[in-house]
């Protein structure tokens, strides 16, 4: 009979991403290159408040996108229409983008020659919450029609977000949606946040998203 | 819903493991994830039986435990466990403020320790 041998390993099985995540960070850090991971369901709105943002801060700032929604190049092409550098990602039906894929798309889109560099990263509020993808900030959406319930079903997602912008608020009047509720649920997981209340169709609010971004750009660099 | 990638971790890290060891056999691999990460024992074990075909961990048993989620209340400093579904719903059991916790504990994803000939 054979003995089995208790063999202690207490390792983090995530490490590996946490490393390269934090080499990322370090590498844009000495690069100057501000880079905001947008995170959001499929349908939020992330590719058309993109599209607002560029408009307002293209002309300041050196802007770049890393776009990883699956396998489609539509999104990427209408960044490129607005003026941009964009590169698409393949992720081959990831659920999530991890710290090398990012790697990869910087590498890509050649990060030190931006001031800013938007992560559009794959629409779903589970999977990208738990891997770090380098970036210097996470931004998330919540669109109105998905619900004020959605901290409560998706509470990491909000743990690790920045800042969150509630797209949609064009809407709300035909929708049951509480953004007191929304709020006191948010801020229960998450004292920190920030939350801007926006419409990326009528352009409401966006000035103050792309006047944090300003501000988060100005004081990293 | 990505299993499949945390399962090519564990593994690696295992094999690396039982390499530095000689063992002949991995019998089982204890895993501590938090209550908030999003992975299922069923689909962990199914893609680790895929991965580990001919292997030295071919056949292991995964043995998850789930941590539970603690919060720490900004207010009173009390540390307190609390159910997933009751995330953003509850107030501190201490000092009954409503708001202002940050997250101890739930988020883990560490290999514990393996069982091995």
């Amino acid at each position: 009979m054979e003995e089995v041998k208790l063999i202690q390993i207490k390792e983090n099985i995530l490490s590996d991403n946490d490393q390269a995540a934090g080499q990322l960070r370090e590498k844009l850090r000495a690069e100057k290159t501000f880079v905001i991971n947008l995170m959001a369901s499929p349908g939020a709105g992330k590719t058309s408040l993109l599209l607002q943002t560029i408009r307002r801060l293209k002309d300041e700032l050196r802007i770049g996108v890393i776009e990883a929604d699956i396998d489609s190049v539509v999104d990427a092409e209408k960044i490129r229409n607005s003026g941009v550098a964009a590169v698409q990602l393949r992720t081959g039906g990831f659920c999530h983008l991890d710290a090398a894929m990012v790697q990869a798309g910087l590498e890509g889109i050649g990060s030190k020659d931006f001031d800013l560099i938007f992560i559009e990263n794959v629409g779903n509020l589970v999977c990208p919450a738990e891997f770090d993808t380098g970036a210097i900030k996470n931004a998330m959406i919540l669109s109105v029609p998905e619900g004020d319930d959605k901290p409560l079903k998706y509470p990491l997602m909000f743990t690790v977000s920045d800042i969150l912008l509630v797209n949609k608020t064009d809407m709300i009047h035909m929708t049951d949606f509480d953004m007191a509720v929304l709020r006191k649920h948010v801020l229960g997981l998450h004292p920190d946040m920030e939350i801007l209340e926006v419409s990326a169709k009528t352009g409401d609010n966006i000035d103050l998203w792309a006047d944090w971004v300003r501000r988060a750009v100005k004081n990293f660099s | 819903m990505h299993e499949l990638p945390v399962t090519e971790s564990i593994l690696e890290i295992v094999l690396r493991h039982a390499k530095q060891n000689q063992v002949k056999r991995i019998v089982s691999i204890t895993l501590e994830v938090g209550e908030l990460s999003d992975l299922d024992n069923q689909w962990l074990q199914h893609y680790f039986d895929y991965l580990s075909k001919d292997t030295t961990a071919d056949g292991a048993l995964l043995k998850i435990q789930r941590t539970p989620t603690v919060l720490e209340c900004s207010k009173c400093g009390n540390q307190f466990e609390i159910e997933k579904s009751q995330l953003g719903l509850s107030d501190c059991p201490q000092c009954g403020a409503s708001e202002g916790f940050s997250l101890i504990s739930g988020r883990q994803y560490h290999i514990m320790e393996m069982e091995a000939i």
